[in-house]
């Protein structure tokens, strides 16, 4: 078989990599992996309880940290194993416990308030990151169970420590 | 019928009914004490209209059903209500009224019978609604919504589900044998309130009593409406989606309900409930349950007052014999064990079993799927159960959701011809839960999201207004100010 023979094969093998090269050389340029969809879709799968354990102000910026790649998958004690899996599964790395520096993994818990001991003080109120406490200074407050995430933010507030952690009613469980 | 539908897979199981069934039909004595489960098996509970202290007849209202799956509540004895509070029930603990009986049975004066061909058909189904007939085939549905569904989708065809496929239960057999005309009746009021155009009545050629009383009453009515048929004997042929598919040929979609194929499906007993309501005014207060099982002395069908400790009620069937080993509610496929036999019966209660260890198969030990498909070949619901376990024990939930893990209906076929002996359908109820709770998680983590960038943004929005109001004050305050 002679060189002239394979000249047209070469040539149309070296014509593809070059029109596939700038194809893919313009693509990555331009179309860049969406940060935002991914921030978005590890928000999804937290577990929303806004509870900051893991340092950072909310789920969503923990979400954006972890797409970012400046924070582990391992620090969210609210969601546990499950969560920890499913972020695994989500970014195609290892699974591994949540560390326990960040706090210990529980069940569910909402929060209660005694309403004998409560004096109205609406110190609580601004803590709620989902508004699930009513109430106004001098009128009694009380926790929407359904609402409630268990992030545990109103217990530091409370003056007079009425506000107690239980495990949620049948209806909310 | 001319042609013979297409039947569901299942199995063929030995019956076990003789023993009741050489017993006459009996009542069993009203109880000292009568304790009404607010949530009578569907899932719902009913609001109570009366309170402790109440006097109330037998047939008075006690509790009304809010919900569209909880049912109206009568009294089933004569007395004074002594308590409403929590107890021990069929299904875990629920809320109760406790009457205790000053056995006058006094009836309610209130109740008379219904010129049921008089009313149109919403008065009828309001009056069957607030009489608390149920499913009492065993879900206590109320049967008035059901009818109601029928009738705003036009079904024309009501099929009376007498066929009673588990192996123990006999109750619909004793009651289609002894009340044959009040299940007729009942279907004719039935047909009245849904507007169906014909009513067929199912049962297994299993039972040739009931079938030639059904066809007696049938005769006697003089109503061509009506008509018989015979299905072969296989379990789960009572199940509603497998029965409309024997009887009309049409399948019911997974995620539609009879209605969709133009039925609605009713069980025989609460046909005769609705014959007696309208016969007598006399609202569910009583009905008949299977009680049998080697571990209890005389197995029968007794008809007994709701609220009725099980324990009387076996009394009533001359009390334990032997070595009573589990006590089982419902059937031997589908029941549940009781832990104690203090629990009320409910309207869904249609069978109780004192089970001797020779009664029961002691389960081996569970072997490795060898993947036989013995377990496909007998799912009556079509789905693949070897291929449901695999994702139940990986807990994917896609694949789980996939397989139709929400059509499966929980039978026990497959666990039964398992030759491994995997405890098919406890896995995929568990997986069920899983399911549940993991989408409920999913629900809540979506509103508290929700709610947390709501609240972020009027936050923001408060800053930014303090902000200008802030600005606009220093602006004023320099220009005010002296110069």
């Amino acid at each position: 078989m002679s060189g002239a023979t394979l000249l047209p094969a070469v040539g149309l093998a070296a014509g593809l990599a070059a029109v596939i090269g700038t194809a893919l050389g313009w693509a990555a340029s331009r179309l860049q992996p969406d940060a935002g969809s991914l921030v978005e879709r590890i928000d999804r799968l937290l577990p929303q309880t806004q509870c900051g354990q893991c340092q950072f102000p909310g789920c969503r910026p923990y979400a954006a940290a972890i797409a970012s790649g400046t924070a582990e998958i391992d620090r969210c004690p609210p969601g546990g194993e499950a969560t920890v899996r499913a972020l695994a599964t989500l970014l195609g790395r290892e699974p591994r416990p949540v560390d326990p520096r960040f706090g210990p993994t529980k069940a569910r818990q909402v929060a209660v308030i005694d309403e004998e001991r409560c004096i109205g003080c609406a110190l609580c109120l601004p803590a709620c990151p989902v508004d699930a406490i009513i109430g106004a200074p001098r009128f009694m407050h009380t926790v929407i169970e359904a609402q409630c995430t268990g992030c545990e933010l109103c217990l530091p507030p409370c003056p007079v420590d009425c506000i107690v952690m239980r495990a949620p009613t049948d209806a909310h469980q | 019928m001319s042609s013979r539908p297409t039947l569901p897979a299942g199995l063929r199981l030995d019956a076990r009914k003789t023993r009741p069934l050489q017993q006459p039909l009996h009542a069993a004595p009203a109880p000292q004490v009568a304790v009404l489960a607010l949530d009578q098996g569907s899932g719902e509970s009913a609001e109570p209209t009366v309170a402790v202290g109440a006097r109330v007849g037998i047939g008075t209202r006690v509790a009304r059903a809010v919900g569209a799956a909880a049912t109206d509540l009568h009294s089933p004895v004569a007395g004074v209500v002594v308590e409403i509070a929590a107890r021990p029930t069929v299904t875990g603990a629920g809320r109760c009224i406790s009457i205790e009986n000053d056995a006058t049975d006094m009836r309610d004066p209130a109740l008379l019978p219904v010129d049921w061909r008089s009313l149109d058909a919403s008065s009828l189904l309001d009056r069957l609604r607030g009489a608390g007939i149920a499913g009492l085939g065993g879900a206590a549905f109320p049967a008035a919504n059901k009818l109601a569904l029928a009738r705003a989708s036009a079904a024309a065809h009501l099929v009376l589900n007498g066929a009673e496929c588990e192996p123990w239960i006999c109750c619909d057999d004793a009651l289609m044998r002894e009340r044959a005309a009040d299940v007729v009746l009942g279907s004719q009021v039935m047909l009245a309130a849904c507007g169906a155009t014909h009513c067929t009545i199912a049962l297994e050629d299993d039972k040739p009593e009931a079938a030639a009383a059904i066809a007696a009453a049938i005769a006697a009515a003089r109503d061509d409406r009506v008509e018989l048929i015979e299905l072969p004997a296989i379990y789960p042929l009572g199940a509603e989606r497998q029965l409309v598919e024997a009887v009309t040929g049409r399948e019911v979609p997974h995620d539609e309900l009879p209605p969709a194929v133009g039925v609605v499906c009713q069980n025989v007993g609460t046909a005769a409930a609705v014959a007696r309501f309208v016969g007598t005014g006399e609202p569910v207060v009583s009905r008949i349950v299977t009680v049998t099982g080697s571990g209890v002395t005389r197995a029968g069908n007794v008809e007994v007052r709701i609220g009725t400790p099980i324990t009387d009620l076996i009394a009533a069937c001359g009390g334990y014999q032997g070595d009573p080993a589990r006590l089982i509610v419902g059937g031997a496929m589908t029941g549940r064990s009781l832990s104690s036999d203090i629990v009320p019966t409910t309207k869904a209660v249609n069978c109780v079993v004192v089970a001797t260890p020779a009664d029961l198969t002691i389960r081996g030990l569970e072997m490795p799927c060898i993947r036989c498909g013995d377990c496909a070949t007998a799912c009556p619901a079509r789905l693949l159960p070897q291929q449901l376990h695999r994702a139940a024990q990986a807990e994917d939930r896609n694949a789980l959701a996939q397989l139709g893990l929400a059509d499966c209906i929980e039978c026990g076929c497959c666990d039964y011809v398992c030759p491994s002996q995997i405890p098919l359908t406890a896995r995929f109820h568990a997986a069920r839960l899983q399911l549940q709770l993991h989408e409920a998680d999913r629900q809540r983590a979506a509103a508290a999201r929700e709610r947390f960038e709501r609240r972020e943004r009027r936050l923001a929005e408060q800053a930014e207004a303090e902000r200008l109001a802030f600005e606009a004050a220093r602006r004023r305050a320099r220009g005010a100010g002296p110069t």
